[in-house]
């Protein structure tokens, strides 16, 4: 048993060490090439954009994310917003009618049935080159449409992401999530280099209105249409761009009861979309997306319950044992012991120190993609010190929903 | 495809895991090395007290028990323990290191035994240990505490001796111990003066079972006592 579940260990921890190093060499390799490439600048010509911003019950942040889209440095004329009331239980829909008049924004009010649906019927509207969705809890930079434009330039690209930052981010799990968002934007880039994003977030991705004309609209896609979209354009051989400077601003859940129902819907949406796209694993056609970065996903949500139980387990251990030593002998402080002896020289910390250095260097880096004025935060120490341990409880019952088939709710 | 940039990959990390591998056997290497060096160190300990017993049968009492026994039997015991619990205790090194320390331990309960023969059992410091035979296979559920509670006297009481032996260590001396004091596998057991005792014992019943122990408490109390004294009066002439 213990030498199952030590093979079973290193096999996890080898996989894991390779896909980070895989990444790593990525950056580096695309670092180099990315500063041999002159920038693109302004524009001759800008296209006209369209942004669909679906709302339910969000009538306290709407407004943010409204004014944050009609401050963004884009020509006007060329510049519309679809407000799309998905059957707003509360005052919402009397909120946004102060946009009434304004030429810019569109007004459209429809019965709730869910956020894809909102999206779909403000596409029946849409007749721009690009069109987009931004979330009512987020708010873009002034910069980042121009910045996301601009890699249209490249024919190829028939999507381009942004790099989203945590907008204000208040207590641990605030912060917490603010390092996550960051190491974030680096993997995006990662994926971007590699050719391989999976997922258009919901937050200011931008598509050429043609993806939807050929590709047909956005489906339920349990909860999680922003990753079905982008698996059926990878599917048709269509490549997604990223912008790192690109930032949108949003609201992260702020307990953890919303921000467990929130990655459970990502998780359970990642899982059922992976099992309906399975065909895309493993297989050389999909490049790097179906050889490295879909099998990695799916990976580190495996890795992460293995090695979030195997901790929680030897801390579970540790505190029995303390009780039993607590119940047979009283308080007993035994000092520390600093004889070298007892520093633990397994292979697994060998490995771990190795893994956590490339960490460090992922956090550093994300951070510098994110514009942050310095390298390493009290956030990132919150997020090493917390994160695997959050993860396995949402991962564990996505895992669970999936076999037993249960959907999730979107809050 | 990136088919060179995967197997590049594969070897940078498969550079990374051996090299993880060596360092991490070096280390362990350097342990087992360690545990030889205070092996054979406490092996020449004993033979040079045993020796310098047989020369000097005239040495006072005294000075016999606190010079002649080695004080690195237990530091040694913890370290191999904490070897067994890395390495397994199917560990072919840790177990010939593991038996020649149970070797070691014989004979430093030989050498403590003449010692009481030669100054009996209430000189200081001398006639006190205890004999501990313990399983670590998962047949022995009270081990574990029983562990806890020597450990504790160990640490309340620097000099009582505690000898423990793995029962199923294939050790011929060690049967032959089993065998003289007639020890049955019914696990912990611990052997004090010469009477084996079954079954799980609190620091309450050792004490009552090896009253020496209660003894050094009264005596700590009264020394304790005593210095509280010196210093109130200490303190007193300080302030006239």
């Amino acid at each position: 048993m213990h030498l199952v579940s030590e093979t079973v260990t290193y096999i996890f921890l080898f996989t894991a060490l390779y896909i980070e190093v895989f990444f790593l060499i990525t950056y580096f390799e695309f670092r180099e090439k990315e500063r041999k490439i002159p920038a693109v600048g302004a524009l001759d010509k800008w296209p006209s954009v369209s942004v669909i911003v679906p709302v339910w019950n969000e009538g306290t942040t709407v407004l943010k994310t409204i004014f944050s889209l009609l401050e963004l440095n884009y020509p006007k004329e060329k510049l519309s917003i679809f407000i799309v009331d998905d059957g707003s239980t509360d005052k919402t829909w009397n909120v946004i009618q102060r946009f009434s008049r304004n030429k810019q924004i569109k007004l459209l009010k429809k019965e709730n049935g869910g956020k894809y649906t909102a999206l779909n019927h403000a596409l029946e509207f849409v007749d721009t080159e690009l069109v987009g969705c931004l979330d009512a809890d987020s708010f873009v930079h002034p910069e980042a449409l121009k910045r996301i434009v601009v890699q249209f330039e490249d024919s190829e690209i028939m999507a381009v992401t942004p790099s989203i930052k945590v907008f204000e981010p208040k207590g641990l799990l605030g912060f917490i999530q603010k390092a996550e968002y960051m190491m974030g934007i680096f993997f995006r880039k990662i994926f971007y280099y590699l050719n391989a994003i999976y997922v258009t977030p919901g937050p200011f991705s931008i598509f050429r209105k043609s993806v939807f004309d050929k590709l047909g609209n956005y489906k339920h896609a349990y909860n999680t249409e922003d990753i079905e979209i982008a698996l059926r354009m990878r599917k048709n051989n269509m490549k997604i761009g990223n912008v790192h400077n690109a930032f949108i601003y949003t609201i992260p859940p702020a307990n953890f009861l919303s921000l467990y129902r929130q990655r459970l819907r990502w998780v359970y949406g990642f899982l059922k979309n992976a099992i309906d796209y399975k065909d895309m694993f493993f297989r050389p056609q999909y490049g790097n997306l179906g050889m490295i970065v879909l099998p990695a996903a799916g990976f580190s949500i495996l890795s992460t319950m293995f090695f979030g139980a195997k901790i929680i387990l030897s801390w579970i251990n540790l505190l029995l044992l303390k009780i039993e030593e607590i119940s047979t002998i009283g308080l007993s402080f035994h000092g520390f012991n600093l004889d070298f002896f007892y520093i633990n020289t397994d292979i697994i910390v060998f490995i771990s120190l190795i893994a956590i250095f490339g960490t460090f260097f992922i956090i550093m880096t994300s951070r510098e993609l994110a514009e942050e004025k310095n390298r390493f935060g009290f956030d990132s120490i919150l997020f090493l010190i917390f994160y695997t341990l959050l993860t396995p409880i949402w991962m564990s019952k996505a895992i669970y929903n999936v076999v037993l088939s249960k959907d999730t709710k979107w809050r | 495809m990136e088919w060179k940039k995967y197997a590049y990959t594969f070897l940078i990390t498969a550079a990374i895991f051996i090299t993880a591998i060596l360092a991490s056997n070096y280390f362990s290497q350097k342990k087992i090395t360690e545990i030889k060096d205070i092996e054979s160190q406490i092996s020449i300990d004993i033979s040079a007290s045993e020796t310098q017993f047989s020369l000097l049968s005239e040495l006072p009492c005294r000075e016999i028990s606190s010079s002649l026994l080695s004080k690195e039997l237990a530091t040694l015991g913890d370290k191999l323990s904490y070897m067994e619990e890395n390495r397994g205790s199917d560990d072919s090194e840790v177990l010939s290191l593991k038996k020649y320390y149970s070797l070691l331990q014989i004979k430093d309960f030989l050498l403590l035994q003449k010692i009481k023969d030669q100054c009996g059992s209430n000189s200081t410091n001398s006639g006190l240990f205890i004999m501990y035979f313990y399983s670590n296979k998962g047949d022995c559920g009270d081990c574990q505490k029983e562990g806890f509670v020597l450990t504790k006297l160990r640490q309340d009481y620097p000099d009582l001796r505690v000898y423990s032996f793995d029962y199923n260590l294939d050790l011929s001396a060690l049967e032959t111990l089993i065998s003289i004091y007639n020890i049955d596998k019914r696990l912990p057991v611990i052997l004090i003066n010469e009477k084996a005792y079954y079954g799980f014992k609190s620091v309450d019943d050792i004490k009552n079972i090896l009253p020496a122990l209660k003894v050094i408490d009264v005596e700590n109390a009264k020394a304790a006592a005593t210095a509280e004294k010196t210093k109130q009066s200490t303190t007193t002439k300080g302030q006239q």
